[in-house]
């Protein structure tokens, strides 16, 4: 019940002694501090831990922080702050298929239970838990806002829709091997147009 | 001035206060948690709900302006059930442990569960249990008290202006925390204590040692910095337990800085309590009054009067620094003074040393130019007040600074370090920012005033104040004292008019003098004193100065006594005795009489009441407690027009440990380790 | 409704979301003759629409507009609230990937009659596909002059920019959302003062739903009349709703407002799994509103006063179907699980009452609650209800209250049972 394992600050040895924006995401910051007016620099706190959370492969060391407080001027803990209050911020290593179930009521009645089960399974994993080889990490969210597509399972920024275990398992099959997946509903629908 | 009704009685209100500031006015207490006047209004506690008419919810009367024709109630079956529901939501996961919270006696919510509670619990789930958090050697955490009133945090980024706490995670999971615990760096810090309205953040120091109905409580003031904070002395016995501010809002509103609240614990190590004299060998032996007398009557007998020369010290209350000095008189020594850092001043002229537009004169200034003052280190009092000001709303208020950066959580307009840097406010820019001022204000330090550039800072800064200042009214020429003691002493003009510019400490180190008391002052260099000088100590600590003294006389310390402080605005107040003299030591005074009749000269006075009737003959200011007499600043004669390019430094490098009681203090001394070395 | 009256043609993505494809379909056309309009011209056209807000609230558009300040010359802001989150609700997902000019093209119109020549459009993180289209969208957009300086030459300027949340429910709460783009935590503001006096970056700030402001470019293309011919009164317009849970088809559909909900899940949602007898209960407009139970389903119309007067709400238009196999107690407990998880945790009521919810709900679930804990339970959300900052008190308190109204007698039979037993 209590705060996800990835929002769990990682221990020390997982942690990078260094973190600096590679020089397209130093285009990129600066290009995200002029949307905002001068006075309100920590408007770009989100969407520059946003970057560095994608550069260091989706979740983000103390010393990015550290980066991001620096880089814009703004108390430590205020970045703290954010990367702790929104859910989609990771503070300990994910996978590189970083799962993330929606469990929600709309997603419940259509059968999400079953499917963080088949993921558990099929990996050894418990909620917050991550495959020894580093592939896969699984995780449980609120509504992902795609319910008359339920079940819904996000896997990094793709959404996977419309499964049932089969296709579930399909899927994770492919990304285990590489393979390129469908991205949305798994079933015969483009989007949310009424088809059984 | 809108009229209200509340509980149907009208009261006419001033425009722009709160619901509950209007409450409060018409005499109806609101529960509160989070509101707090002094901080930025969070509304979050839910604690202050009122009813108000057309408003279908109850609305938090701490956040809802007054408007005219308003109808609020506040003590209707709405208003209770909110009242009676929040406290069951704080108390149900908040610790029933009481019995072992030093907040226990004066706690918020034990208060108002008392009012508001149901007496009992109808929550049987787990409670939260939230891991303590380390935030230095002062504030104790005991987090799962914690009720997210937020308090804490608000004064950390409002006043103290370094935004260190902060609350992460979310929903019932937030916490309070400093980034990644680290130890708070700020010199306001204990003032959380005082904030947290629940045993979440507590005195360290003063963990589990006393409960507050067992306590003394004497109303005094701080002496550690020349500010002047009103304080509550707490003591158990003879001891002082803990040190809390009182609201004064001419001077520290209702803060105070983390030396003034902790360094007490000083008092209670290295005290001198009986007299030592050096021997033959060299070795500090214990001794007695009468050898002491006999020896000081047979020096002062055999040693030219002009190779005499006395010190008194830094945070020395005015009678003791009165006795000193008609002492010094009456055997004709004239060589005198308070300065042991030579600090610039005018002898007599009182502007010429004082913060001369008051602290609360901050709120009415246009601009301020800081010129070599650290004010988080020198007064962090001052400091709050002049970001205060900074802050307040749709206010352009510049803050310009000469010399030596630190974080003041202003936006400061820099000018240089250097000395040659102050020439810069007469450059184009900031000449025409500064001409726009009508009441400026000037804060020079004492780090440029005790430099060989003193005086000139002084006459550049002057004049450029006085050809501002159109006003007769505003005084913005402000001298930034750091000692307690020092406007006292400057007020009894204990210093030689003859030679005020002189650099004594050179002389003494040069062996122009026999003999060198030193009442209560150690803040010299002991290993320059030539071998030959006769050093007398009179002081209450066993600090720098014992181990080169050949004599060592004791004195209570400013809790054993009743003393007159004239703090740096030149404001009068009095330090009051919270406990009898260690060891029943003598008063300064009844050991100069001592002296005199051993030396067979006549006394002035008998005791306290006639030293001090003395005093006040001749220092009729003194007799004006808690007053502050403004003084009119002089015209300038000549002013230089180069400096050098050496960097203006503040006087004080260490916070914690600026006088022989915070340098004894344990808890000062792990602030100086834990903190300075943090930064 | 009729064919030739939905606004949304794209919604299902099956034609061309680009420019290319939008300009087909009558996006942009005579752009500039609006953007000649009087400001308060539109404003009143948008009031004569009858047009309520989407995101949930059901508050006049027009009149939102009309708080804005009228001064000329200060700096007004235009914020999109894209945080789509809504248990239940994913139509603005649609409407971001399929007809994002529609959005675009309302934001520069919305924009201009409140005079705003900036506009965010805050959209939640997880859309991150969804805001690349959008993205596209806008980069076209600016191509084609209809945003960025002096827009045909009207001395109009106006730039959108995007700024993604990071997984919080509450910043779809206004005051959170601005907050939140400030670079807070998205906890909501204490009102007054309100948006349109102090909004985003302490200027004047008109907050809209996607949905909301999608609509406005046709309504003016085709005028206030048309739009409040459609639906009831009061209640005007056509409206996305998603229906979600146990349907054969479950779908988003544009319909008028006022719709039947029968009529809605048997026509286009392929009625409930197990046929309309097999219903159990609706909740039916998003997570946040009470369920009503089948009888209620019947004739219950779709909008916002007939959901009103049902003891329930419009909300969103999500409709969450529950049948006669879901166990409704497990059902809510998990909408429990999710406010506790969304509660920003800034006031009392809402941080320390959604966890004991929660807790008890979980109980209930697995029947380990006596009797006294279901009237406790009430009373808890009441208590909660009405007592906090912003509206996910109230939020997380119907959700339960509306179980406890209509399946008190079934839960205290449950627990009966098992103290038999």
């Amino acid at each position: 019940m209590s705060t996800s394992k990835f929002k769990i600050i990682a221990e020390e040895q997982s942690q990078p002694l260094t973190f600096n924006f590679s020089s397209e995401n130093l285009t990129k910051a600066k290009k995200i501090i002029k949307m905002y007016p001068s006075n309100f620099k920590e408007s770009s706190i989100m969407p520059l831990l946003s970057i560095a959370q994608a550069q260091n492969h989706g979740w983000l060391p103390k010393k990015a922080i550290e980066y991001v407080s620096n880089f814009i001027e703004v108390p430590e803990i205020k970045v703290l702050e954010i990367a702790t209050f929104y859910s989609m911020y990771n503070l300990s290593p994910v996978g590189k298929f970083h799962i993330e179930v929606c469990t929600t009521t709309p997603c419940m009645l259509r059968g999400s239970d079953p499917m963080l089960d088949l993921c558990k399974k099929k990996f050894g994993l418990e909620i917050g838990g991550i495959t020894e080889d580093g592939l896969f990490s699984l995780g449980r969210v609120e509504c992902l806002g795609a319910c008359v597509n339920a079940p819904v399972v996000k896997i990094n920024e793709n959404y996977y829709e419309d499964l049932d275990s089969e296709s579930l398992n399909k899927l994770l099959d492919g990304l285990k091997m590489n393979k390129k997946v469908k991205i949305g509903p798994q079933s015969k629908r483009k989007g949310s147009e009424p088809v059984k | 001035m809108p009229k209200i009704f509340i509980n149907e009685k009208p009261i006419k209100v001033d425009d722009g206060i709160t619901v509950l500031q209007a409450c409060e006015i018409a005499g109806i207490e609101i529960p509160r948690f989070c509101y707090h006047e002094r901080l930025s209004i969070a509304g979050n506690c839910r604690m202050c709900l009122v009813e108000m008419e057309n408003s279908l919810k109850p609305v938090a009367s701490c956040a809802m302006p007054v408007a005219e024709g308003m109808k609020i109630k506040t003590n209707t079956k709405m208003v209770e059930k909110a009242r009676k529901g929040v406290m069951e939501f704080l108390l149900i996961n908040h610790p029933l442990d009481c019995p072992i919270c030093d907040q226990g006696g004066e706690c918020d919510l034990q208060d108002q569960a008392m009012a508001y509670g149901k007496g009992f619990s109808r929550f049987v789930e787990k409670k939260r249990a939230v891991k303590d958090k380390h935030l230095g050697p002062l504030i104790k955490t005991h987090m799962t008290r914690c009720i997210h009133c937020t308090r804490c945090v608000r004064f950390s980024e409002e006043v103290a202006g370094n935004s260190q706490l902060g609350t992460i995670g979310r929903g019932e999971d937030t916490e309070i925390t400093s980034y990644l615990e680290k130890t708070i760096d700020s010199e306001l810090s204990g003032n959380v204590i005082d904030l947290c309205p629940v045993g979440a953040l507590t005195s360290k120091p003063y963990a589990f040692v006393a409960r507050p109905w067992e306590l003394k409580k004497t109303n005094s003031i701080d002496v550690f910095d020349a500010v002047g904070s009103n304080i509550r002395l707490d003591s158990k016995g003879d001891k002082i337990l803990r040190v809390l501010p009182r609201i004064n809002e001419d001077i520290n509103e209702e803060w105070i800085s983390d030396k003034t609240r902790f360094a007490y614990d000083g008092l209670n190590h290295q005290r001198i309590d009986r007299f030592y004299v050096r021997d033959s060998n060299g070795d500090i032996q214990e001794s007695s009054e009468e050898t002491v007398l006999k020896l000081l009557k047979s020096k002062f007998s055999e040693t030219d009067k002009k190779k005499i020369f006395s010190f008194c010290g830094n945070l020395v209350d005015c009678e003791s620094i009165f006795s000193f000095k008609s002492f010094l008189k009456k055997i004709n020594s004239n060589n005198f003074d308070c300065r042991q850092d030579n600090s610039f001043f005018i002898p007599k002229k009182r502007s010429s040393y004082l913060f001369n537009s008051t602290i609360s004169g901050i709120d009415d200034s246009d601009l301020c130019v800081i010129v070599g003052s650290d004010l988080r280190k020198e007064a962090p009092i001052i400091g709050a007040r002049l970001r205060k000001k900074s802050l307040e709303k749709d206010n352009n208020y510049p803050v310009i600074r000469i010399g030596y950066k630190y974080d003041l959580s202003i936006n400061t307009i820099e000018l240089g370090n250097s000395y040659s840097s102050i020439l810069n406010l007469q450059k184009n820019m900031y000449k025409k920012l500064i001409s726009k001022a009508k009441k400026p204000l000037f804060i020079i330090g004492q780090g440029p005033l005790c430099s060989p550039e003193g005086e000139e800072i002084f006459n550049y800064i002057l004049s450029i104040h006085n050809s501002l200042v159109k006003d007769v009214s505003w005084n913005g020429f402000n001298i930034l004292q750091n000692y307690s003691g020092r406007v006292g002493a400057l007020d009894l003009e204990f210093y030689n008019n003859k030679t005020t510019k002189r650099n004594n400490i050179k002389d003494i180190y040069n062996g122009n003098y026999k003999v060198l008391y030193l009442f209560d002052a150690d803040e010299i260099d002991f290993s320059k004193i030539p071998e030959d000088t006769f050093v007398i100590y009179h002081g209450h600590h066993g600090d720098k100065a014992v181990s080169r003294a050949d004599v060592i006389i004791p004195m209570p310390c400013f809790t054993e006594k009743e003393g007159i402080y004239v703090n740096l605005e030149g404001r009068v107040q009095i330090s009051r005795q919270i406990k009898m003299p260690i060891s029943d030591v003598e008063h300064s005074w009844e050991f100069f009489n001592k002296l005199l009749i051993e030396m067979g000269i006549e006394r002035d006075y008998n005791s306290l009441q006639e030293l001090r009737n003395l005093m006040f003959n001749q220092y009729p200011n003194l007799m004006k407690i808690n007053e502050c007499k403004s003084e009119k600043m002089f015209k300038v004669r000549s002013v230089k027009r180069s400096f050098s390019k050496n960097d203006i430094l503040s006087n004080i490098s260490n916070f914690y440990m600026t006088d022989s009681v915070s340098r004894n203090s344990p808890t000062m001394s792990s602030c100086s380790l834990e903190i300075n070395n943090n930064i | 409704m009729k064919k030739e009256n939905i606004i949304f043609s794209n919604l299902y993505g099956k034609h061309d979301e680009s420019i290319k494809g939008a300009l087909k379909r009558g996006d942009w056309k005579n752009i500039s003759k609006i953007l000649k309009l009087d400001k308060q011209d539109i404003i009143n056209k948008i009031k004569d629409s009858g047009l309520r807000g989407r995101g949930g609230a059901g508050f006049s558009t027009g009149m939102k507009w009309d708080f804005m300040p009228k001064i000329s010359g200060r700096q007004h802001y235009l914020v999109i609230n894209a945080d789509e989150g809504e248990p239940g609700t994913c139509k603005d997902r649609d409407i971001i990937r399929n007809e994002p000019h529609k959005l675009v093209e309302g934001c520069l119109i919305s924009g201009y009659a409140i005079g705003a020549d900036k506009c965010y459009i805050y959209i939640r993180g997880e859309f991150y596909n969804e805001a690349k289209i959008l993205q596209t969208a806008i980069d076209d957009a600016y191509s084609k002059g209809f945003l960025g300086k002096n827009i045909f030459g009207l001395k109009i300027n106006f730039d959108i920019y995007i700024h993604y949340g990071s997984g919080a429910y509450v910043c779809g709460e206004e005051t959170a959302l601005i907050e939140s783009l400030e670079g807070k935590k998205g906890q909501p503001r204490l009102k007054p003062p309100f948006p349109a006096n102090v909004g985003v970056f302490g200027k004047p700030t008109t907050v809209n739903n996607v949905e909301t402001i999608a609509v406005v470019p046709t309504i003016l293309r085709r005028g206030p009349e048309w739009f409040s011919k459609l639906g009831r009164k009061n209640n005007t317009g056509s409206k996305i709703f998603c229906i979600s849970g146990q349907v054969n088809k479950p779908c988003n559909v544009e319909e008028e407002l006022g719709v039947p909900l029968k009529y809605l899940i048997q026509k286009y949602a392929g009625d409930v799994i197990g046929g309309w007898d097999n219903l159990l209960a609706v909740i039916p407009g998003g997570s946040s509103v009470p369920l009503l139970p089948k009888s209620e389903c019947e004739n219950v119309l779709m909008d916002f006063d007939s959901l009103k007067n049902a003891g329930s709400g419009l909300g969103t238009g999500g409709i969450i179907v529950m049948n006669k196999q879901t166990d409704v107690v497990s059902a809510i407990a998990r909408l429990a699980e999710f406010y506790k998880h969304e509660s920003c945790g800034q006031c009392t009521p809402c941080r320390e009452g959604t966890g004991w919810l929660m807790r008890v709900m979980k109980r209930l679930e697995n029947n380990e609650c006596s009797l006294e804990e279901v009237q406790m339970l009430e009373e808890v959300t009441h208590q909660i209800e009405g007592h906090t900052i912003c509206a996910l008190g109230d939020a997380a308190a119907w959700p339960i209250q509306g179980l406890l109204k209509h399946f008190k007698k079934d839960i205290l039979q449950r627990i009966q049972k098992k103290n038999v037993a």
